[in-house]
């Protein structure tokens, strides 16, 4: 028999997962870039003409990165390589290494050789301009 | 040799604060957040690679005191209106200290900020390289 039982603990150690990946700092995010199907973490809004789609890419330069929208699938790939250093040791590594690749669906129609895309001091910006169909039309009103 | 390296607590109890606060009131919220690094030990300099997505090399400061190492980065929120579809991650300023448990040649201490990666070099002072002890015979 498949029983669940409330357990108000779970309820808050999941709350506070929840929370942790609102917020996108999570304590124990993989260390490692490679197979994140999630990362890197999105920030996405609309005006009337465009989407926005934001992302923290620092270390990143342009040509790291591969962005194509397909079908109404925007494909963000790419790779971080870590500083080649002779010997020594690391006292601490916190910051994540290798490949990534996430693919998001976009629910409305978008004009795929309009988009463009900038990265400004390891913050990538994406404007995905929506069809014309699309688009909010304003309806002329006739006085009569 | 072994260098003590530990994050100052501060902060986060700092970015607790941060979350109950935006528990509280959403919009004028401008939380700080706590920068992932890297820290390698060479033979003579301690690099520091830290994660500053969004901080222009004007709006970043960090300082050196009493081996406190601060790194505070300004961050302007991006999105100028419009409607939000979501919100993975928060933007806000990035802020971490660490105590260095090493004599470092402050004066020497140089930064560099390329696309939103903090490279910091600490060359450690001469006296704490390794130094063999000559034992004498009598």
């Amino acid at each position: 028999m498949l029983a669940t039982r409330w357990e108000p603990w779970n309820e808050l150690t999941r709350l506070n997962r929840e929370m942790d990946r609102m917020f996108g700092r999570g304590g124990n995010r993989r260390s490692s870039l490679a197979g994140v199907g999630s990362f890197p973490a999105l920030n996405m809004w609309e005006d009337e003409a465009n989407l926005y789609a934001e992302a923290e890419l620092p270390g990143f330069a342009i040509d790291d990165l591969e962005i194509y929208v397909v079908d109404n699938q925007l494909t963000i790939k790419g790779e971080r390589r870590p500083p080649e250093l002779e010997g020594g040791v690391w006292q601490r590594q916190e910051r994540g290494y290798g490949n990534f690749s996430r693919v998001i669906e976009l629910p409305i129609e978008i004009r795929a050789e309009g988009v463009s895309a900038e990265l400004k001091n390891g913050v990538l910006h994406v404007t995905l301009p929506k069809t014309e169909a699309v688009k909010p039309r304003r309806i002329e009103v006739k006085v009569t | 040799m072994s260098t003590t390296m530990t994050t100052t607590k501060r902060n986060d109890s700092q970015y607790k604060n941060d979350l109950r606060s935006h528990a509280g009131n959403g919009k004028s919220f401008h939380p700080t957040f706590q920068p992932r690094f890297d820290i390698w030990e060479g033979d003579d300099e301690l690099i520091l690679y830290g994660d500053l997505p969004g901080v222009k090399s004007e709006d970043l400061n960090v300082q050196f005191e009493n081996r406190q190492l601060t790194i505070h980065g300004k961050v302007e929120r991006h999105q100028d209106g419009g409607e939000t579809w979501f919100c993975e991650y928060g933007v806000g300023d990035f802020q971490r200290s660490f105590t260095i448990g090493e004599a470092i040649n402050s004066e020497a201490i140089s930064a560099e900020l390329h696309d939103g990666v903090l490279t910091l070099h600490l060359p450690q002072t001469d006296r704490v390289k390794p130094r063999r002890i000559e034992v004498k015979a009598k």
